[in-house]
């Protein structure tokens, strides 16, 4: 994982998929052991600190002041009495947040990941998050105009993938992961089964083409595969 | 004899959503109280659970020893069960499957909620917006969904109304709030009136109107909740 890791720049940007599931919770304690800083930052969520040096995430990134901006769909705590990660670094200006409905956030990464520029949403409008965007009106209804997201680097987790760098998600660790490998320049991807040979991996089954992939790195065993949600603790990779 | 005065507890409020859905439904809960409603649909509704996380065809809250790790619900962290014909997709499609329309009824928690529809569940003060916020999936959501059912507490802790003449916090959608189940009244939204169809075991409509901060319409069926 460090290797993989080793020559990721300061200032870049990087796609984080996970919703709940299908996070790369290996990379991102990887990069944590780096020095990178100044971190542009595209997640659904920005998360919490972990105590666990192996569950070191954009949490623990961005409240070391090592990310300059998130993008995300939930920039502070969901719940009214609990208080979000970056709300106490963007209240003293030190962090910047850009908060995205999520649908628009996905669909702003898919755009990227597809050659376009832009599009048209429902999602937002008649709200604050509209507001100084430009609107149009279709068949009688508005529209709020968003734009879409590339990243330097996309951080994925795969269920499976072959020497072709051909990438397979199970259930829903799926989420973001498909459309942040389209969506970045450079795709380094964590594997949880053992690397396959290319031919190995059905054509018809495949969820990312190898295309995309920079760089393939297997779980290691002791790795996290897992978070158990009610504990906190991880599941590791065993074999 | 006043019978005693019962409030809903948040498994009688999921409940009642669950008896506001209509045959072959395609539904997607929100986080919080909606998410309990997966465990009190009944087979024969037939109803369609569709997740912002790409799950297609969930079904009730996985039990002990069930649990899969990749198999949650929009919460992200409980574990949900897959019914036969379950399908997934990716995050950027299953937002296109809500946006596309097909979503019948999306549950979501809520701040606030006022007659014309609108409601406010995304931000807790009225300070400039810092991009701060709590958005998730709610904006495409309340957008695009054919109803929108919220489920809330009626009061604020400090006892002050949360269905009001018009949302004081930022609003999540202008309008499409239909229903809104609380944990003393069920209150449909109409033509820009709440009406109020049903009361928790105890409650009578003027002590209801008493705690909000709109006029009630009382509904001719107005009833005790059977759940």
């Amino acid at each position: 994982m460090d290797e993989a890791v080793a020559s990721f720049p300061d200032n870049a940007s990087l796609m984080i998929p996970g919703f709940g599931p299908g996070q790369p919770t290996n990379l991102l304690a990887a990069l944590w052991r780096t020095n990178a800083t100044g971190l542009t930052t595209i997640s659904n969520g920005v998360g919490f600190e972990s105590a666990d040096p192996d569950q070191k995430g954009l949490g623990d990134l961005v409240m070391a002041g090592r990310v300059k901006k998130v993008i995300a769909a939930f920039t502070a705590s969901t719940r009214p009495s609990r208080t979000g990660t970056a709300e106490a670094l963007v209240a003293n200006g030190t962090l910047e947040a850009e908060l995205v409905p999520q649908g628009t956030l996905a669909e702003r990464i898919r755009s990227g990941g597809a050659g376009i520029p832009a599009f048209y949403t429902p999602a937002g409008v008649g709200t604050e998050t509209a507001t100084g965007k430009e609107h149009r009106d279709f068949n009688g209804r508005a529209f709020v105009m968003e734009t879409a997201l590339f990243a330097d680097y996309a951080f994925i987790r795969a269920h499976k993938a072959d020497t072709a760098g051909n990438l397979l998600f199970r259930r829903a660790a799926r989420n973001f992961n498909p459309i942040m490998a389209m969506a970045a320049k450079n795709v380094i991807v964590e594997v949880e089964q053992p690397i396959v040979e290319a031919g190995e991996i059905d054509p018809d089954q495949v969820h990312v083409p190898g295309i995309y992939v920079t760089t393939l790195v297997r779980i290691p065993v002791g790795g996290v595969l897992h978070i158990n949600r009610a504990t906190g603790m991880a599941i590791r990779q065993t074999a | 004899m006043a019978e005693e005065k019962q409030p809903l507890t948040r498994d009688q409020m999921a409940a009642v959503l669950a008896q506001n859905m209509g045959y072959g439904w395609i539904v997607n809960l929100g986080i919080g109280i909606p998410t309990n409603v997966s465990n009190f649909l009944t087979p024969d509704q037939e109803i369609v659970l569709h997740s912002e996380n790409g799950v297609i065809g969930y079904g009730r809250l996985a039990g002990e020893g069930e649990e899969d790790p990749d198999i949650v619900n929009a919460s992200a962290t409980q574990p949900v069960t897959l019914n036969p014909g379950a399908s997934i997709v990716h995050h950027a499609d299953a937002f296109a499957v809500i946006r596309r329309g097909m979503i019948d009824v999306t549950c979501l928690g809520a701040y606030q909620v006022a007659p014309d529809g609108s409601f406010a569940n995304w931000k807790t003060t009225n300070e400039p917006w810092n991009n701060l916020g709590g958005i998730g999936g709610a904006m495409d959501l309340a957008s695009c969904a054919k109803q929108i059912y919220l489920a809330m507490e009626h009061t604020t802790r400090d006892g002050e109304p949360r269905l009001l003449e018009k949302c004081s916090l930022p609003v999540t959608a202008p309008s499409g709030v239909t229903l809104v189940v609380t944990n003393i009244a069920v209150v449909a939204v109409r033509n820009g009136k709440f009406i109020l169809e049903q009361h928790a075991p105890g409650y009578t409509a003027e002590e209801i109107q008493a705690v909000t901060g709109a006029p009630l319409e009382v509904s001719p069926d107005f009833r005790r909740v059977a759940v």
